[in-house]
């Protein structure tokens, strides 16, 4: 019956990161995102999943105050990323995509040039470059042109950019597109790195296994929206059961929505879908549900090509939420 | 204040660092194409030219100021070429995400851009001396040729600042960019006086700023204080609105890209 007028008014201890249903329209009339909003906890790695122009970079660029919602509010360590712009870029550390990088400058003043961005007196920012080269082990190519670096060597450097502020939050942008395999391990090595020094992390990224086992949570954005939030486990663990995909001959096609409806009448399946001549069954227990489903394929006269069970992947989350599956970049060689 | 200090300084030594590891293309910078327009042009047209219609001892001398404002012209529109790229590679985006003034990339650029073409003015005018044109005004002549460069050089650089803010591409900026020179430079006096032009021509080059800077520039080099000081007074007037409408432009270019 009371009114807990207080209790809306009493600060509650506010997330590292906040977006409250962010919206961006550009001028052409083209909106990038629409009703975009989660939490990112202190300390956590917090990872925006989705394909190119799903409105992740655009969310990104609002909250570290580079581009103005349309809508909608976001805090960034409880400052406003529009009225406290300034100040949200002074706690703030930024590492965009690897091409922005000064090809003609060396590692070591891409760092002082961000050094005196951030006002660092001399002698402050000479340790901290010392600092934050030995973080990304870039210690022996610091003098050295960019233009000489390779693309793990260019990511550091960026990371290294990142970090000059000593910030309390990073935000990164694809932070292993176009990287070698290698690379990319030792990259998230330097990512844990941070969380483990106490640095809350927002990324976004279009690869499935980076989503799956470097955060900590995701977002599935898609179209500009968020379709999904969670850890990658509790997502998966969400669409309830496993996997059964069947790949039949081309030649039934006609069978498969008939072979769909049979199957969903069955108990221990929850879902069909269909995609051509590929049916996707989810169970609970593949063990207990194959033999049903091969006899009903054979009683229904069809022909298998293929059959394969998995426990849900985060391929299957984003396919369940968005309705399609993600495009992947695939890594290129060296960059 | 101290902080804005601290910012432009480093962003400008950035671009004099950028220039200095390209070594070739720093020798191009200050030994420009320009020259070689004073050298062949102005020895080829010797003959051709008729001095009584150019009023000028010799056509190189005629010449000069014309280059010298050519290379005004050339640096400022190209002056955006930079920051052109650090807009398409993201690098413009990592300034902007630190807590620097909004204006202080466009400053440390408008410093940079000044300062060469101010070099290179004075290379022109070292060359043009070699041929024989020493200007009648001496040192304060130059200094004030200089001011009048950066007078101009100043809307230039805008223009060519708020094109690269706005465009999709840069094959777009540049194809602009040569779009815009040739013409600058047939409809002015920079080749020829306005009295040998063709009408139509005339009436369009007095339109074009640049015509109004080599007529302050040219006596300078070639009558004295006398003749100059009326044309400095009307250049001045000429460029405190073509600087204003420029910069006008490009603030609004920048504020719709960077917010």
């Amino acid at each position: 019956m009371g009114l807990t007028l207080s209790g809306s008014l009493a600060p509650v201890a506010p997330g590292a990161i906040e977006a409250a249903r962010l919206s961006k329209t550009y001028e052409g009339g083209l909106t990038a995102i629409e009703d975009i909003s989660f939490q990112v906890s202190t300390g956590e790695i917090f990872g925006l999943l989705g394909p190119n122009g799903a409105g992740k970079t655009t969310t990104l660029r609002i909250l570290i105050t580079v581009l103005r919602p349309s809508g909608g509010q976001a805090r960034v360590l409880g400052m406003d990323v529009v009225a406290q712009a300034t100040e949200v870029r002074q706690a703030i550390g930024y590492v965009p995509q690897e091409r922005a990088i000064d090809r003609f400058l060396t590692g070591r003043e891409h760092l002082e040039l961000l050094a005196s961005l951030y006002h660092l007196p001399k002698d402050q920012a000479a340790t901290r470059i010392t600092e934050v080269l030995r973080l990304v082990n870039l210690e022996h190519k610091a003098d050295e042109v960019a233009r000489n670096y390779s693309g793990g060597m260019k990511r550091k450097l960026d990371i290294a950019c990142g970090l000059i502020p000593d910030p309390k939050a990073l935000f990164m942008d694809e932070p292993t597109l176009g990287l070698d395999v290698e690379s990319r391990l030792k990259i998230w090595d330097h990512i844990r790195q941070l969380k483990a020094r106490g640095i809350t992390i927002l990324l976004t990224t279009n690869y499935l296994d980076e989503a799956d086992q470097l955060c900590d949570r995701i977002a599935i954005i898609d179209g500009g929206r968020v379709k999904a939030i969670g850890s990658p486990a509790d997502l998966k663990s969400g669409l309830g059961g496993d996997v059964v995909t069947l790949t039949l001959s081309p030649g039934d096609l006609g069978r498969v929505e008939v072979l769909a409806q049979a199957l969903k009448k069955q108990e221990a399946i929850r879902a069909v879908s269909t995609k051509q001549n590929v049916l996707d069954i989810r169970v609970a227990s593949p063990e207990a549900t194959l033999p049903a489903i091969l006899s009903a394929v054979t009683a229904h006269g069809c022909r298998l090509e293929f059959v394969d069970y998995h426990r849900p992947r985060l391929d299957d989350v984003f396919l369940a939420h968005t309705g399609h599956r993600i495009k992947e970049e695939f890594p290129k060689g060296e960059a | 204040m101290n902080q804005y200090m601290q910012e432009v300084g480093a962003l400008t030594m950035r671009w004099v660092k950028r220039l200095s590891r390209e070594k070739f293309s720093m020798l191009f910078t200050l030994f420009q194409p320009m020259v070689f327009w004073l050298i062949f042009f102005g020895n080829l047209f010797q003959r051709a030219a008729d001095t009584r219609v150019v009023q000028a001892p010799s056509y190189i001398a005629f010449l000069a100021a014309g280059v010298v404002v050519m290379t005004i012209l050339n640096n400022g529109l190209a002056g955006g070429t930079d920051l052109l790229f650090d807009k398409e590679n993201g690098f413009l985006e990592r300034l902007m995400s630190t807590p620097i003034s909004r204006t202080s990339v466009v400053i440390s650029r408008f410093l940079f851009v000044m300062t060469i073409t101010s070099l290179q003015v004075l290379v022109i005018l070292g060359v043009a001396y070699l041929f024989g044109v020493h200007p009648v005004t001496g040192i304060g002549g130059v200094a004030v040729i200089i001011l009048i460069g950066l007078l101009f050089g100043v809307g230039l650089t805008a223009i060519s600042m708020a094109l690269a803010f706005s465009v999709k591409s840069h094959g777009d900026f540049f194809s602009m960019l040569g779009f815009l020179s040739l013409p600058m430079i047939f409809l002015s006096t920079a080749l020829v006086p306005l009295s040998a032009m063709p009408t139509w021509m005339a009436v369009l080059a007095q339109l074009n700023p640049m015509t109004w800077a080599i007529d302050a520039v040219r006596p300078l080099i070639l009558s004295g204080w006398a003749a100059a000081l009326p044309k400095i007074g009307i250049v001045v007037g000429v460029m405190t609105v073509f600087d204003s409408v420029c910069l006008w432009g490009a603030a609004r270019a920048f504020r719709r890209t960077l917010g």
